[in-house]
């Protein structure tokens, strides 16, 4: 393994391959991912408190670049865009033409992705499939992991079946250690070739076994864990379970949680025409199973209530999308706690519906 | 360009209001004149003196019910419109001016004219919709252009309007504003305020203020503790939410929940 000293390099030959880099950077006191220009953008000697319902930027001691946890904002804000157009629509004389927008063929790099994020990016490939706008974007992009040595307060991703060490998913795989070095491992050709691009030096003897003891000690800091039980069982038992009343009352049902989450994928569909009328354009964009009109049919909601709509989420986060996708939807990174406004806590949640769940109750079929 | 008799006709109203909304018409400055093309504009008093008789196909109407006099009005342009189309908070809730609604107003009346006996008004300031059946809302401390273009374009194109019953969080979510809640920047209604302004205060580091009214179902009771530890007290809290939306009945009952606690 090498070791990379200091990222700037490393960036502007990206950008020099015609890559559009986003990374982590500082924005209206959260570390946000936006496209940089260049490595001097990133979140320096920035750390974050985290809890639920609240998160603060604070200064750290050194000039980590990565030693923050997960932000408001996962990948999915440039792999599954928040609005996209469909396709636009045009009348000329008694016809009318379609036209879908060409496939965007710009090319992403991906700096500083957690393993929560790679698993994530991997949970929502599968829901989209091969065959997607969602693959071909993932696919073209360049991915730099960081390995995780820094879990914020929120994290769970252990009992998520994850944990803070890349594995798979990534071009390169960063391990942030001491005086802005970055041990680097490789995880393609892609990745390969541009590292022999840039400057770099052997591995110190030592930096691997620092790099490991950070992640094992990362691994050993989650204070969060789910209830280690049969999650889709529990949540088919708990489907008349008061404990939605209880969550419904603190739920602001403002669908914070499911925009902020890596794996929730939803939409909805919106058409829009111009004054002459001879232009029509459809526009997808993100939407979440909290709000009102969400389950709006013919004749009117479908989840009016708030206990109905939390149900929703939970259970298809835990439950159904493991019938549905073979796999969990919740990847662990804890994004819903620290950023659900009233500081519900999905741990806690299904901690308390296990607790008040009937164990040899029959599952409704 | 169809011929005026073919095109629908568009009357705008104003009640008690400041005529913002009225404007938000004016401001559509691109389309303004392709618009006329497709509307004959039949009474629109901020814009032309010009007025042909009803009846109209759409009346946008502004402002709240404050007179006896204003809700004779509203009926007989009701009775003249084959869709009514109430726009902006004062229309949609009762504007600012709803506060009278919260005390006495026969009280101001004698503080504030030289001639209380010349004034004629109601004890509240009444929403359109509870004086006659209103067939969509447009809100908003002003109303949005986008949203006024969407609503006259769908009228033209014979489609629904996308008015979203969702709150302003999924706009700030959409533009990647980080929350100004959960990041102890502002106290903010934006969990409890219908979506459709494109959140632009959340972007400029301000609180949503609540100014296109509750949600569904808003869950004002939960934000609460949330807007006291971004820094509000419960005479804060109260007046938060006793602004241009004061007498929508979610707001309302909020800000009497903290006087009942105040007391």
């Amino acid at each position: 393994m090498v070791v990379l000293t200091g990222l700037t390099e490393l960036v502007a030959r990206l950008r020099a391959e015609g890559y559009r880099v986003v990374g982590p950077t500082v924005r209206d006191d959260a570390i946000v991912l936006d496209e940089i220009q260049s490595a001097d953008e990133l979140p320096y000697g920035y750390g974050v408190d985290a809890a639920p319902g609240r998160y603060r930027l604070r200064r750290r001691g050194d000039a980590a670049a990565f030693g923050h946890s997960a932000g408001p904002q996962s990948w999915k804000q440039f792999l599954h865009p928040p609005r996209r157009q469909l396709w636009t629509a045009d009348r000329d004389g008694g016809s009318f033409t379609v036209t879908e927008p060409a496939n965007p063929d710009e090319r992403l790099a991906l700096l500083g992705v957690r393993p929560c994020d790679l698993a994530a990016i991997a949970v929502q490939r599968r829901v989209f499939g091969e065959d997607s706008d969602y693959a071909r974007r993932i696919d073209q992009a360049f991915v730099i992991a960081v390995n995780c040595t820094e879990p914020a307060e929120v994290c769970f991703c252990v009992s998520a079946g994850g944990g803070p060490r890349a594995d798979t998913g990534y071009d390169l795989a960063l391990t942030e250690l001491a005086n802005s070095r970055y041990l680097v491992e490789i995880g393609s050709e892609t990745g390969s070739a541009l590292l022999s691009q840039v400057v770099y030096a052997p591995a110190e003897p030592g930096d691997i076994a620092t790099a490991n003891d950070q992640i094992r000690t990362a691994e050993n800091r989650m204070s969060r864990a789910l209830p280690d039980t049969d999650l889709p069982g529990l949540l088919r038992r708990a489907a008349e379970s008061p404990h939605w009343d209880d969550v419904a009352s603190r739920c602001l049902t403002c669908g914070n949680c499911t925009m902020v989450c890596p794996t929730c994928f939803c939409t909805s569909v919106v058409d829009t025409t111009d004054v002459t009328g001879d232009h029509a354009e459809r526009w997808q964009g993100w939407a979440s199973c909290f709000d009102l009109d969400y389950s709006e049919l013919h004749g009117g909601q479908v989840r009016t209530s708030g206990a109905s709509r939390y149900r929703q989420w939970l259970t298809h986060k835990f439950g159904t999308w493991h019938a549905q996708f073979g796999q969990s939807g919740c990847v662990g990174c804890g994004r819903c706690v620290a950023w659900c406004p009233v500081g519900i806590d999905v741990t806690a949640e299904l901690t308390a519906l296990a607790a008040t769940s009937d164990i040899d109750q029959p599952v409704p079929s | 360009m169809n011929t005026p008799e073919e095109r629908p006709t568009l009357a705008v109203w104003k009640f008690a209001s400041c005529d913002g909304c009225q404007l938000a018409l004016l401001d559509c400055e691109d389309e303004l004149l392709t618009l006329a093309d497709r509307v004959q504009i039949a009474h629109f008093t901020e814009a032309t003196r010009a007025t042909v008789a009803g009846p109209y196909d759409v009346s946008l109407v502004e402002g709240s019910i404050t007179t006896p006099a204003d809700r004779d009005r509203i009926m007989r342009i009701r009775q003249n419109s084959r869709l009514l189309v109430t726009i902006g908070a004062c229309a949609s809730a009762g504007g600012i001016q709803a506060l009278r609604n919260f005390a006495d107003v026969s009280e101001f009346r004698s503080i504030v004219y030289a001639r209380p006996d010349y004034i004629e008004t109601l004890d509240r300031s009444l929403p359109i919709g509870e004086v006659v059946p209103v067939d969509a809302e447009l809100r908003g401390c002003p109303i949005d252009r986008g949203q006024l273009l969407d609503l006259l374009t769908a009228m033209l194109a014979g489609r629904r309007p996308h008015l979203p019953d969702r709150p302003v969080c999924g706009e700030c979510k959409l533009r990647g504003t980080s929350c100004l809640l959960v990041t102890g920047r502002a106290p903010c209604l934006g969990p409890v305020t219908r979506a459709g302004c494109g959140a632009i205060c959340p972007a400029a580091n301000r609180g949503c203020f609540g100014c296109y009214g509750p949600i569904g179902d808003p869950n004002t009771a939960a934000l609460i503790p949330a807007l006291r530890a971004a820094g509000l007290d419960e005479d804060g809290v109260r007046r938060i939410f006793r602004t241009f939306n004061a007498a929508a009945p979610a707001f309302a009952d909020a800000a009497r929940g903290e006087e009942g606690e105040q007391r």
